[in-house]
């Protein structure tokens, strides 16, 4: 579905981001990015989205570049808008008629758990429910490639673990093809089919791991293995 | 019972202020020509109604139109800097240096260029260069300060400039715009009163120059009046843009989450 391929990448400060960096994600896997914070998983979402161009290197896709959804770690939502419009955004900038597109931004919404919510602007909303209409935003756009960015970072854990489920049955159902970025091990060790793990200065894949099957629920004895994989990884990863 | 105290307090300072004005000036027998009593300038303005209201619709139709000038002329301008930086670079000084330069400097130059025949037209862009700066500085900063993220967001779904700016930017710019209005508001009439000042007599026919002959004549009741008119005048301008800014930000903004 979309390859980076020898990417380096300097801030304008100067400072060394990226270096030589490689992988893949299949079209259907659910591939998570893992790494401590500041080794430069955001900036790798958002050249695999197409809005940073790489010094060096190139991001490439299977079939043209796919329709793109993006979720930040921060819900990004329009102040001034209502969750329907708010989810209706990606929809309004392609130009798409009203009425379908307010047909389809409630259907998202719907599928986030929000219906009955079209209308609730979003200081009206908890942290998790604007989470969702974040979700429900990048699901109108019907994408095949999400990109999402710590989305549950500044989320409650019982939330967390709730939008967790949920992510990954809109996976299973629209058979899409998810990077997701997170530093919990716990998190990406339920939820993905590959880990990628990053080291910081320069940020490169050090590791890159397929998950057992039997991952069926967090406290299942192959996800708890899991985490011992990936925790070994990414220790080895940072003592390097 | 807090919405009622707002306006009884204030109320209430103002009855005991009045009172004892009205009670110094008779105990110490002060002449009306140093300082009147309320009851003298309530006189005084009852007396001079007619006229006072002609020359308080003649600053208030300046300032008004100033104000929309500043707004429109504000807000075209911050949109231009928000699209080009090398044009906010570039002009972003001189706007400055329009906004530290004493108006009273300028606007006898302006008054000798525009000409005493179209007097309306001088006394209106003088007051339009003073509420000009706010609304710029509001507007620029309110369309700068967009969420980076969501900016990026209409990148990746292909938006033009323009649909950034209609979705994105502008709304973000409005508490912003608003409250560089409320201080715009105020300044335009601040503005006109300065202009009708430097223009002088013959020409002007608004409340400052009421203020300016009253005081020639020691007509001081009168003066009062045109004064109080022109505060009430101030007030009710802030009054009515807080009222704007409350309901257009009603639904979404920190700043409106509790009524006026």
């Amino acid at each position: 579905m979309i390859a980076l391929t020898g990417i380096a990448k300097r801030f304008p400060n100067g400072v060394e981001a990226l270096n030589d960096l490689s992988f893949s994600v299949n079209r259907g896997e659910f591939v998570s990015l893992l790494g401590p914070s500041g080794c430069g998983k955001s900036t790798v979402l958002r050249l695999a989205a197409g809005l940073l161009a790489p010094d060096a290197g190139a991001v490439t896709y299977a079939n043209g570049k796919p329709q793109i959804g993006f979720v930040f770690q921060d819900h990004t939502l329009m102040p001034w808008a209502d969750a329907m419009t708010n989810a209706r955004l990606p929809l309004d900038l392609k130009r798409m008629p009203r009425d379908q597109a307010d047909a389809r931004a409630s259907t998202a919404l719907a599928r986030v758990g929000l219906a009955g919510f079209e209308r609730a602007y979003p200081r009206e909303l908890s942290g998790g429910m604007r989470m969702r209409v974040s979700i429900a935003r990048a699901l109108a756009a019907q994408p095949q490639l999400l990109l999402l960015d710590e989305p549950f970072a500044a989320l409650d854990e019982i939330t967390r673990n709730a939008l967790g489920d949920d992510l990954l049955k809109l996976w299973r159902e629209d058979g899409l093809t998810v990077l997701f970025v997170t530093h919990s091990v716990g998190e990406s060790s339920y939820l993905s089919q590959r880990m990628l793990v990053m080291t910081p200065r320069p940020g490169r894949i050090t590791a890159d791991i397929a998950l057992a099957v039997g991952r069926d629920s967090r406290l299942a004895p192959a996800t708890i293995e899991a985490q011992r994989v990936i925790s070994g990884a990414l220790n080895t990863a940072i003592a390097e | 019972m807090k919405r009622h105290a707002d306006i009884i307090l204030p109320l209430a300072v103002a009855a005991l202020l009045l009172g004892a004005w009205e009670g110094a000036v008779a105990h110490w027998q002060v002449p009306a020509y140093v300082l009147p009593a309320p009851s003298a300038i309530a006189r005084a303005f009852a007396d001079n109604f007619g006229s006072l209201i002609e020359a308080l619709a003649s600053t208030l139709a300046v300032t008004l139109e100033a104000f929309l000038a500043a707004c429109v002329l504000g807000i075209a301008t911050a949109i231009a800097f928000s699209q080009s930086r090398l044009l906010e670079r570039t002009l972003y000084p001189y706007a400055v240096i329009l906004q530290v330069t004493p108006v009273v400097a300028i606007a006898p130059l302006i008054l000798i260029w525009v000409g005493f025949e179209r007097i309306n037209l001088a006394l209106v862009i003088i007051a339009t260069i003073v509420a000009f700066f706010p609304i710029l500085a509001g507007a620029t900063l309110g369309l700068k300060s967009a969420d980076f993220n969501l900016i990026d967001l209409t990148r990746l779904y292909g938006a033009s400039r323009l649909q950034t700016l209609w979705r994105i930017r502008l709304p973000n710019a409005l508490p912003y715009l608003l409250s560089g209005m409320k201080t715009a508001g105020g300044l335009a009439l601040i503005g006109a009163v300065v202009a009708e000042f430097v223009a002088g007599s013959g020409t002007a026919t608004g409340l400052a120059w009421r203020i300016v002959e009253s005081g020639n004549r020691l007509e001081i009741a009168t003066l009062f009046a045109a004064l109080a008119l022109l505060a009430l005048t101030g007030v009710v301008i802030f009054a009515a843009l807080s009222l704007l800014e409350w309901w257009l930000l009603r639904r979404w903004h920190e700043s409106a989450l509790q009524a006026p």
